[in-house]
């Protein structure tokens, strides 16, 4: 049987050292709580969750993407000022202000683990690219699980997440010359395509 | 033909003589022998398979043959969704039949890209590339619907005049037979209709509210 993720996360550290998992606990009754990696050991995580002896994770049944836009949160807050009153005296008092936080965007690659051989499962992996823009690089998986390779194409294709060392990346629904990702959560379809001829409205 | 003859031919045919045009021989010959291509896009084209089966018999209209290839086909049948990856094919197939050459649009997909319109690989509709003869809607539409569309388009057929202004395309050298076939572009296919083709019907381009 599979330990909590918690006590993955404690082998994993253990066993490579320098990894950094952290967990992402997953507050819906399903409880299916994942690790995230860091890009560095990835590869080896990955290598020594497919290998243990007792948990043998041979299987990647899915592995997609994830677009988290950039975000803002606004929060009040109360801060003391001073306040100049009709008849011109000053005094300090307390001002609700809005203090806004700048959440940068991100793409995530998630990786569903199960075991053939101990029918057991799901493990759920996560890696985060740093942002939307340029550093969208995430090592693949692909050389570990054969099953990612047409999976980790299709976040390529749909969201623009680069996987480094994956044998074969290229466009897999999308023709060569496309150029947006299509399931971004900010992609616009070409201006003439998104909407209703005349006659239809 | 005008009325008189049309009486003529009626009060013949009650004394035991039949009498033709030329035109009316040659539209009965073509329109019971439409042979559609072997073409099927997507849930759609299973509802044309059943078409042709036992059941339903499109034989019973002379279309039982499917063509393999469309060079020996008359009728495309777009049956389903149309990608806009497969949309270049669908022109180019239709390209290569020759003419006379006829198309029915088959389902919501095929004549505005159905539930699917608002993806991004979905065309809206076929015919912003290619002239349609015949819109079924549906999703997908019953066998029913199918053999009433190409009895549809055996009554467009029929109605075909061989000479005259208003002849068919085939018999007017100054009509296309072909199409521009549309390329991927960087954002979608380019161009993004045909404006000759998807017209309202006074023949103007339809225009894109932006």
């Amino acid at each position: 049987m599979l330990p909590p993720v918690e006590e993955i996360k404690t082998q994993i550290e253990a066993a490579i050292p320098g990894a950094t998992v952290t967990v992402i606990s997953n507050g819906s009754p399903s409880a299916q709580h994942s690790l995230l990696l860091d890009h560095a050991h990835a590869r080896a995580v990955a290598e020594f969750l497919r290998d243990h002896a007792e948990w043998r994770l041979d299987f990647c049944s899915l592995m997609t993407g994830v677009d988290w836009p950039d975000t803002e949160t606004s929060e009040k807050i109360k801060v003391k000022k001073l306040v100049k009153a009709a008849d011109g005296s000053e005094s300090e008092q307390e001002v609700d202000e809005v203090r806004k936080t700048k959440v940068p965007g991100r793409l995530e690659a998630v990786y569903h683990l199960f075991s053939m051989e101990k029918k057991h499962g799901p493990v759920i992996l996560r890696m985060r690219t740093a942002d939307r823009g340029e550093g969208t690089h995430l090592p693949s998986l692909t050389p570990v699980w054969r099953s990612a390779e047409f999976q980790e194409r299709e976040a390529f294709d749909l969201y623009g997440i680069v996987f480094d060392g994956h044998p074969d990346l290229r466009r897999i629904l999308m023709w060569d010359g496309f150029v947006d990702y299509p399931m971004r959560k900010d992609y616009v379809p070409p201006p003439d395509d998104a909407v209703l001829p005349e006659v239809h409205s | 033909m005008a009325d008189d003859l049309k009486e003529l031919k009626i009060e013949l045919s009650k004394n035991g003589i039949f009498t033709t045009t030329l035109e009316e021989l040659y539209n009965w010959g073509r329109k019971n022998s439409v042979w559609p291509l072997t073409f099927g896009l997507a849930c759609c084209a299973i509802e044309m398979i059943a078409t042709t089966m036992a059941r339903y018999d499109l034989a019973r209209f002379g279309a039982e043959v499917f063509r393999p290839s469309p060079r020996q086909a008359d009728l495309i049948i777009v049956s389903g969704t149309v990608t806009k990856k497969m949309a270049p094919q669908v022109v180019r197939l239709y390209n290569q039949m020759p003419e006379p050459k006829y198309v029915i649009a088959m389902g919501a997909c095929a004549i505005s890209g159905g539930p699917f319109r608002d993806g991004y690989n979905v065309l809206k509709g076929i015919d912003r590339y290619i002239p349609v003869d015949v819109h079924i809607p549906g999703c997908p539409p019953r066998p029913e619907a199918l053999i009433h569309a190409f009895m549809t388009l055996q009554k467009k057929i029929e109605d075909q005049a061989l000479a005259g202004a208003d002849r068919p395309r085939h018999l007017n050298a100054d009509l296309p037979s072909e199409f521009p076939v549309p390329s991927f572009g960087a954002h979608g296919l380019e161009p993004s209709s045909n404006r000759d083709i998807f017209t309202d019907a006074t023949g103007n381009p339809l225009k894109v509210i932006q």
